[in-house]
């Protein structure tokens, strides 16, 4: 799960690390209010920032410093409703239904800070380098040696000397050194106690006062802690979700569109990946990724053949499955009465093997739809490819 | 011979009196597995049993805690079934009675949960972690430790690792089809901190005798795969198929397995096919030609 910088803020404030103050905006005129508001308490300038999830804003245009409270104005009229396109968003953009008024600050310099859970060791790591701003992907292309790395103990957390290590790598000096450490140290137990997957500071911020501030905030969430983090789900934003991905996730299926024409239903992701390859082998392209999961029963399955229909693009539906614990005549049930409930316009592929393949297979060839039945994964690729081919 | 599990393993259920730990229990009783008690915090001192089927009336003694369970049966495996909130520490237990083997199948543990449980792991060496999020370990005819379908296997010697579930099935169907039988199918699963990797599975075969060559199914995300491509050139005796699911996933999203990802352009499956060739590793061209691959390798007629 992602969430909005001004979210992300929150977080940070919560755990003492240091933010300037802001106001999310919904409108022109609560831009307007806000901006006037921060100048009056601290000055100008201002900072209008749209508020979508993705990277890159500022290159995109999503981002204005502002003088004044007209110029303010045309900033949030400019960018509030505006379809912003970034290197994260694709070409068509993302709409932007947000704005964040930030107060300004005298940046002496940027630097970077980041925060994964490191699957090579097993442990979070902290990045920082002396490139903010930048793509980090970049730099840890270009010049790996400019990314200082430390891996956290879960046991002890981050420790004085690591927060050290990355302050002193960064060429900070004097006071700067005790405000990144107990940045870096709160931080860390935001990122745990939120149960982050990634959280980034691009970029973190020495003021020329000589404070260390977060500029920005991205955080991404393991989905498995959600459990465990109530307040969280509160901070979702269904704006900024693909909705047939949105409706999957009720079912608790695996969904992601894809640009092909190709439908998909496979149990498991291994499969499900290979089954987008192996079109693709016999030159198609897949509409989407879906995994029905091993506890497949008709209902998930209904509900998965229903959101492949929904998109317009698919002119065949390819159903590959390994039944081990899901088997295969619950599939071929969900799959005759969905095919009968949304009406089938589509030339329908299905490949069934495991348990009770002899019973699902007998459901199907009963059921007086047009199925076409494959032998084999290949076999169940290539008709459907035919299929799409043909019409 | 095999790696891992055989006939006299004396396996546990953690999590017996739950919907998927009662199911599987009774599927694995019938493959023949050894399950000599089961552990639900709460139920000690009752009995799990066996309602239909050829092993109706079976009864199986159920225990507060997995030292209680060790105590009582010499149970030296765990297999967990547990809810994700509380499979961590149904790991850690497990460790902490220094079983051999513990196979976690829950799906859906926090990652953090897992960063504890690697550095518990690290600091001992009793015991070794499967998973999580996998479908277990089979040695055909003799223990199934998981939740894969067991009539679909076959005895013989081929080892199969992967980080996949389905499609281990995939591979395992394609070769039982061919005629070729498996020594042991091990499931390391797909999350992003895991017990058990490619490296440790592949030295096991590598040692097994009863081993002759080995498929191994990665998937996008991650290093392990190239880790594992080398370790092959510098180490395996043995002939090696590969395959990598997800050639066409787009970067930066997320192909339902938490670990399988193409972040930062890196994980890619064309870099891990690369890492394969070169290390010797003969590649199937597609998901649907694993079996034949791997008897071309051994120079099995098809």
């Amino acid at each position: 799960m992602k969430i909005h910088e001004y979210q992300g803020k929150e977080i940070l404030r919560k755990f003492n690390v240091a933010t300037l103050q802001g106001v999310v905006a919904h409108s022109v005129a609560e831009a307007v209010a806000a901006a006037d508001d921060l100048a009056r308490k601290f000055g100008w300038p201002v900072v209008v920032k749209a508020q979508i999830h993705a990277g890159g804003r500022g290159k995109g245009g999503g981002v204005k410093v502002v003088k004044n409270l007209d110029d303010a104005r045309a900033a949030a009229e400019k960018i509030l409703g505006m379809m912003l396109v970034t290197h994260q968003t694709g070409p068509q953009g993302q709409k932007v239904h947000k704005l964040f008024i930030e107060q300004g600050c005298a940046i002496a310099r940027e630097l970077y800070l980041g925060a994964v859970v490191d699957r090579v060791n097993g442990r979070v790591c902290f990045m920082a380098s002396t490139e903010g701003g930048m793509e980090i992907e970049k730099v840890a292309e270009e010049h790996p040696e400019k990314i200082l790395k430390e891996w956290v103990d879960p046991i002890v957390g981050m420790t004085g000397f690591q927060a050290r290590n990355l302050a002193f790598g960064l060429g900070l000096e004097g006071k700067q050194v005790g405000k990144a450490v107990s940045f870096l140290q709160n931080m860390y137990r935001a990122f745990v106690e939120t149960d982050s997957s990634l959280a980034e500071i691009n970029p973190l911020v020495i003021t020329k006062d000589g404070d260390v501030v977060a500029l920005d905030a991205k955080f991404n969430f393991d989905d498995n802690g959600m459990f465990r983090q109530a307040q969280l789900g509160d901070m979702r934003d269904p704006n900024e979700e693909d909705p047939r991905e949105l409706e999957a996730k009720e079912f608790d299926l695996s969904y992601i569109a894809l640009d092909g024409d190709i439908g998909c239903m496979v149990n498991g992701a291994g499969l499900a990946m290979a089954t987008m390859d192996i079109i693709k082998h016999c030159g198609g392209e897949p509409a989407n990724f879906l995994d029905v999961g091993g506890g497949a029963d008709e209902r998930k399955v209904t509900a998965a053949f229903k959101i492949i229909l929904k998109d317009p693009a698919v002119k065949a539906v390819f159903v590959n499955i390994f039944g081990g614990i899901a088997k295969c005549d619950v599939i071929a049930n969900g799959v005759v009465a969905a095919a009968k409930q949304v009406g089938l316009k589509v030339p329908l592929v299905v490949r069934l093997e495991g348990t009770n393949v002899d019973l699902g297979k007998k459901i199907l060839a009963d059921s007086g739809l047009a199925i076409t039945a494959a032998d084999d994964m290949l076999d169940g690729a290539k008709k459907a490819v035919a299929a799409v081919k043909g019409a | 011979m095999s790696i891992l599990i055989h006939k006299d393993t004396k396996v546990i259920v953690q999590g017996i009196t739950g919907d998927a730990g009662s199911f599987h229990a009774k599927q694995m009783i019938e493959y023949g597995t050894q399950i000599v008690g089961g552990v639900t915090p709460g139920k000690g001192g009752t009995h799990w049993e066996i309602k239909d089927g050829e092993h109706a009336g079976k009864k199986v003694p159920v225990f507060h805690t997995v030292a209680d369970a060790k105590k009582a049966t010499g149970c030296n495996a765990s297999i967990i079934y547990v809810p994700p909130p509380f499979a961590a520490d149904a790991i850690l237990e497990g460790i902490a009675a220094e079983l051999d083997l513990v196979i976690t199948i829950t799906e859906g543990i926090p990652v953090l949960d897992m960063v504890k449980v690697k550095r518990v792991l690290e600091s001992q060496s009793k015991t070794r972690l499967i998973g999580p999020n996998c479908p277990g370990v089979i040695t055909p005819g003799q223990c199934k430790m998981g939740i894969m379908p067991g009539h679909i296997h076959k005895v013989g010697h081929v080892g199969v690792v992967s980080k996949s579930g389905t499609l281990t099935y995939e591979a395992v169907g394609q070769l039982t089809k061919l005629g070729i039988g498996q020594s042991t199918c091990v499931g390391i699963g797909g999350d992003p901190v895991a017990g058990t990797d490619f490296i440790d599975v592949l030295r096991l075969f590598n040692d097994d005798p009863d081993t002759h060559a080995v498929i191994m199914i990665g998937e996008i995300g991650g290093d392990a795969e190239e880790k594992a491509a080398e370790w092959v050139k510098a180490n395996m005796k043995k002939p090696v198929v590969g395959f990598i699911a997800g050639r066409t996933a787009p970067p930066g999203r997320r192909m339902g397995h938490a670990g399988a990802i193409i972040s930062g352009g890196k994980g890619t499956a064309s870099e891990k096919l690369k890492a394969m060739e070169a290390a010797g590793i003969h590649v199937a061209p597609s998901p649907a030609e694993m079996g034949v691959t791997l008897a071309k390798a051994i120079g099995h007629k098809v």
